[in-house]
């Protein structure tokens, strides 16, 4: 089944286009990663498919609740000072549930979140202040609360940006079970290592537009390209 | 000392300053972690500004200060998005503007200081049956508005872009906050004047956030502290004769301090249990 799919979208900011043409969808139980260097269009497509930017053409249809959507922002989104515990942070990934129908969260929602930080391993910190938290704990708190808020999609940005090999291979492996579960996993990335490892289809942003099945990538220049670079020979 | 409280403008002033201290206590702790702490300063000016006006024109000083810092606080936010820097100073920019021509109105119309004084500094006694009652009704709308929209107002103030991403129309609670600030210090203004109503919004949250590790506990601590504060400024000043507004804010200094220290001692494990 098809959740998400772009056809033509081209993406910019007051006339100014980002990225043109970009074809591609999203089936459930995939794992997408969104590759491309800096300034290749990946944080405004992100913001597409979170509804908070509309595109300059082409569509973006969307075959889910578009706020159902479980967001993981980039690490230097959120404030590390700010006053809050565990708890607090992950709860608030309910507050999509609220609609417009509701002021306070329900048994359910609470109980939810308790279990999404279960799921991450990080149950027993949910008392622990937000701030005295490591990387790698803090992704795993901020990825519980993308899939307290998620139902189907999580959209991942960077989770790994900032931590050392072995928490983000950690982390890495948490996402791939949480994948195989069947979660539908996009990810943006700038490591080579989810992509090669994990990823079902691959959407390159750049000069050229690439979207292709992993082993398609890999095999295309475009593919070859990105694995020189990213230091990768066989 | 509880005789004090037969005389009825002590009533209105003890009633009018307890609900505006928990109300700014309340905004404070949103205002000071979005980091529009400046922009309480700023509309506190406006008010005096707005205020100087309504003396001058005889009318009714409510009528024409509440909406003038409502329109300001919405601006200054919408300024404030728009770039960080360049907001700051407009937000210095408009106090300043506002406080001249406001003292200027004055003193050249009515040719007095006494207006002056209390604008800047507060006049809590002279609070009149009809300022008391339209501060507890607008008091009641900030409070009860705050703790229905905590979930909400939680997440737009933790993280704006999760919480649109969620659905959350987080612009619109900004506009909100600006809005029951505007409300909050208009009435704030009052009571400490102009110069000293951020106290009431940046020193509760400061405290609150050197103990407290939750941002429930933070809210909660700095409402106490807003209100315990002012109980106990409000006495001092009766007792000793000292101004009220001034009196009531070195009492949150105190308080303040007390938490720096204690916050102090925790970071060095000390008070662990």
């Amino acid at each position: 089944m098809i959740l998400l799919e772009a056809k033509n979208l081209t993406l910019g900011y007051e006339g100014q286009v980002v990225t043109r043409n970009i074809n591609f969808r999203v089936e459930e139980g995939d794992y997408l990663c969104i590759t491309g260097d800096n300034g290749a269009g990946k944080s405004t497509l992100v913001k597409a498919i979170l509804s908070l930017h509309s595109p300059l053409s082409g569509s973006l249809d969307f075959n889910i609740e578009r706020n159902s959507i479980g967001y993981l922002p980039q690490s230097s989104h959120v404030d590390s000072s700010f006053p809050t515990n565990v708890g607090e942070v992950v709860l608030s990934g309910n507050v999509s549930r609220l609609g417009g129908k509701r002021f306070f969260y329900t048994r359910e929602e609470r109980m939810r979140s308790l279990d999404n930080l279960e799921k991450m391993g990080v149950l027993d910190l949910r008392r622990k202040s937000f701030q005295t938290l490591s990387g790698g704990q803090r992704q795993r708190v901020l990825l519980a609360r993308a899939l307290t808020a998620a139902s189907r999609v999580l959209l991942l940005d960077e989770p790994a940006a900032g931590l050392d090999v072995h928490t983000s291979s950690e982390l890495y492996s948490l996402i791939d079970s949480l994948n195989h579960n069947g979660m539908t996993i996009i990810m943006v990335t700038h490591d080579i290592h989810p992509a090669l490892n994990s990823a079902t289809r691959i959407l390159h942003l750049g000069q050229s537009i690439f979207f292709a099945s992993r082993d398609e990538f890999f095999s295309s220049p475009v593919g070859k390209k990105y694995l020189e670079e990213a230091g990768h020979h066989d | 000392m509880i005789e004090m409280f037969s005389y009825a403008f002590i009533q209105r002033a003890f009633i009018t300053g307890l609900l505006v201290s928990l109300c700014s206590a309340l905004l404070g702790v949103s205002l000071v972690l979005r980091r529009y702490s400046m922009i309480g300063d700023g509309l506190s000016h406006v008010g005096f500004g707005a205020l100087a006006a309504a003396s001058v024109l005889s009318v009714s000083p409510m009528a024409l200060t509440l909406p003038v810092v409502v329109v300001a606080a919405v601006l200054l936010l919408r300024l404030n998005e728009k770039s960080r820097i360049g907001g700051d100073s407009a937000v210095a920019l408009i106090a300043s503007s506002s406080l001249a021509i406001g003292v200027v109105l004055i003193s050249y119309v009515k040719g007095t200081n006494t207006d002056i004084n209390n604008f800047l500094f507060g006049s809590l006694l002279a609070v009149g049956k009809g300022d008391c009652v339209l501060s507890v009704v607008l008091s009641l709308i900030v409070i009860v508005s705050y703790i229905l929209l905590y979930p909400r107002l939680y997440a737009v103030t933790f993280d704006p872009v999760f919480a649109r991403s969620a659905g959350v129309k987080a612009d619109r609670y900004t506009t909100l906050l600006a809005v029951l600030a505007a409300v909050t210090i208009t009435l704030g203004m009052r009571m400490l004047g102009s110069l000293l109503i951020s106290a009431l919004i940046i020193f509760p949250c400061l405290s609150a956030m050197r103990v407290m590790e939750s941002y429930k506990a933070v809210t909660i601590y700095s409402a106490v502290q807003s209100v315990v504060c002012f109980i106990i400024g409000f006495l001092a000043s009766y007792a000793l004769g000292t101004p009220s507004g001034a009196s009531i804010v070195i009492v949150h200094l105190i308080a303040f301090l007390l938490a720096l220290a204690a916050g102090y001692l925790k970071d060095r494990g000390f008070l662990r249990h």
